[in-house]
């Protein structure tokens, strides 16, 4: 016998599918109120014209557009290279203070204290400490305030990340290393393909904010001298007296972290839902 | 002797669970552990698998002593298979990598020969259309099979079992026990933890009775569980049989 709905389950369906169209047709009629309400106020206000002008000037935008994307370039090469550097660090730093015995006592003091000093931090300093501060020492070998401002920024989000992954590692519950222990597995075995994958997995929602967040702050290198986006911008307001470089750096910034928040978003629903699923 | 414990202490804190406790476990032996909650049993089979360090006292495998702390843990593990009450298998992997990664990672097996011999233990206990489920994906009987078979693809010397049965409703706990009756009439060495004195009396070669951390009793199933000698060990059993256990 094939299955055929019965005549309860198709009024079920055909009841759902018109509820669905009636809710799609509200959602579009409201969310095109709140539109036009927005606009019109906006654009009818009494200072709308000056801040058009010196925000929103398309001539300035086409003008300083080149620079900026040329220092935006430099912006995604930082990220790009501070980005996975970061995560690599904080996962190594959140593996050290895990380690137990006295032995490894210098290694978490390190790690901890690592972790305790750049969380709290604040960012702007240690840019300025990486780029100015080292080199005043006129030690050999000074790589230039570029990579200072990287380091600067990696080493700050690297100890976000390690609490981060620490908390990951310690959600795992020690009955599984326990068994992975029981099978022969060595520590760093056990760390390695029972612990820290279930731990990432848990935690790849915040991870991803963190790296989201990190996105927007390698504009902050522009305080050590590199000219990225930020720092052309500063330059085209100075030239024009306009703030629309500002405005076109902002939506470049929005543009990068867009495909980065979306995944953000579907990892986190993914990890609620899985989180749920077995209850 | 198989497995030896001698003098074996452990205390938590103050609290002394293992108190000179000595255990012989003869090749092909199987070995029944039973106790009130809290008499230490867990912990007995914790210490044989140097998941925990003892206070004093040895134990020796094979002759071996694991307990000089010379002794690589690591290497003894591999000898010793452990299930655990809770399964414990790797939710974030299939059944099938579940059980073929200590042979792979530890035994240096191949993954096709892994793989070849995990298909072979699935097959066997009725679970070879789960080898690519994730864990909670299956029923808790079907979950402890397999954190049993993982185990056993090792061949270990001697199996380490916790009341690998308590989690389950009676149903499932059928299929578990048809398992370590297969095993035993292959020669396995076992020692169990149980609650259950019936499946205790059927696949038991001796049933020890642990009370307040010391060996108590024991003997051939028939005598501990029908006619025991210590009055500890009969009103433990009263009690089991008011709870309709036995
Ligand atoms: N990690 C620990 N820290 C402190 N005390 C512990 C620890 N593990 C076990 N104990 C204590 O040791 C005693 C023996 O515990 P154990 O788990 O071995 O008992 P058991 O015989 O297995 O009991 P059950 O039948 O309930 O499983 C208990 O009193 C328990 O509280
Ligand atoms: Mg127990």
């Amino acid at each position: 016998m094939t299955y055929a709905p019965s005549a309860r389950q198709q009024e079920r369906f055909a009841y759902r599918r018109r509820q669905a169209i009636r809710s799609v047709l509200l959602a579009a009629l409201s969310t095109a109120v709140v539109g036009v309400l927005f606009a019109v106020g906006i654009t009818g206000s009494p200072g709308w014209p000056r801040v058009k002008q010196s925000f929103l000037n398309v001539d300035v935008a086409t003008k300083y557009l080149p620079d900026i994307l040329d220092g935006f370039w430099l912006n995604i090469q930082l990220f790009l290279v501070c980005a996975p550097l970061a995560l690599l660090l904080g996962l190594l730093m959140a593996v050290l203070r895990t380690l137990r015995g006295p032995v490894f006592f210098p290694v978490r003091a390190i790690a901890t204290g690592y972790t305790y000093m750049f969380r709290g931090l604040p960012l702007i300093i240690t840019i300025y400490l990486f780029a100015f501060g080292l080199p005043g020492l006129r030690l050999q070998g000074t790589p230039d305030v570029l990579v200072l401002g990287g380091a600067a920024i990696t080493i700050t989000y690297g100890s976000y990340l390690a609490e981060v992954f620490r908390a990951g590692i310690e959600s795992v519950h020690p009955s599984q290393i326990a068994a992975a222990r029981s099978l022969g597995l060595s520590y760093r075995q056990a760390m390695r393909h029972v612990v820290l994958p279930q731990a990432v997995r848990r935690v790849a929602p915040p991870l991803l904010n963190d790296v989201v967040s990190m996105q927007k702050d390698v504009g902050l290198i522009s305080l050590a001298g590199p000219i990225d986006a930020i720092r052309s911008a500063q330059i085209g307001q100075a030239g024009s007296a306009n703030f629309t470089p500002y405005v076109v750096a902002a939506v470049l910034f929005i543009l990068l972290a867009l495909p980065l928040i979306v995944i953000t978003d579907r990892v986190t629903l993914r990890a609620a839902r899985t989180q749920n699923a077995g209850i | 002797m198989l497995l030896s414990c001698t003098d074996v202490r452990k205390t938590f804190g103050d609290h002394v669970v293992l108190d000179n406790l000595g255990l012989e476990v003869a090749e092909h032996e199987v070995v029944a552990l039973i106790g009130a909650s809290g008499s230490g049993k867990s912990t007995l089979l914790r210490c044989v698998n140097l998941l925990t360090g003892i206070d004093d006292g040895t134990i020796h495998l094979d002759g071996e002593e694991i307990t000089d702390p010379k002794v690589n843990p690591d290497l003894v593990r591999q000898k010793i298979g452990l299930v655990f009450q809770s399964y414990n298998l790797f939710p974030h992997m299939t059944v099938l990598d579940n059980i073929t990664l200590a042979p792979t990672r530890v035994h240096g097996k191949s993954a096709t020969e892994a793989r070849e011999l995990a298909m072979q233990w699935l097959d066997r206990v009725g679970l070879a259309d789960k080898a690519k489920a994730f864990p909670d994906g299956l029923s808790g009987g079907q979950q402890q099979r397999v954190a049993i078979v993982r185990a056993l693809v090792n061949s270990p010397r001697l199996l380490l079992l916790d009341e690998v049965t308590s989690a389950l409703d009676p149903e499932l706990v059928g299929e578990v026990l048809s398992m370590i009756r297969d095993l035993k009439a292959e020669g396995m060495t076992m020692v169990l933890a149980t609650h259950e004195m019936g499946f205790a009396k059927q696949v038991a070669d001796r049933v020890v009775f642990l009370d307040a951390g010391r060996v108590l009793e024991q003997g051939p199933p028939a005598q501990v569980l029908g006619d025991p000698v210590e009055p500890r060990t009969r009103q433990f059993l009263a009690r089991i049989i008011e709870a309709g256990r036995l």
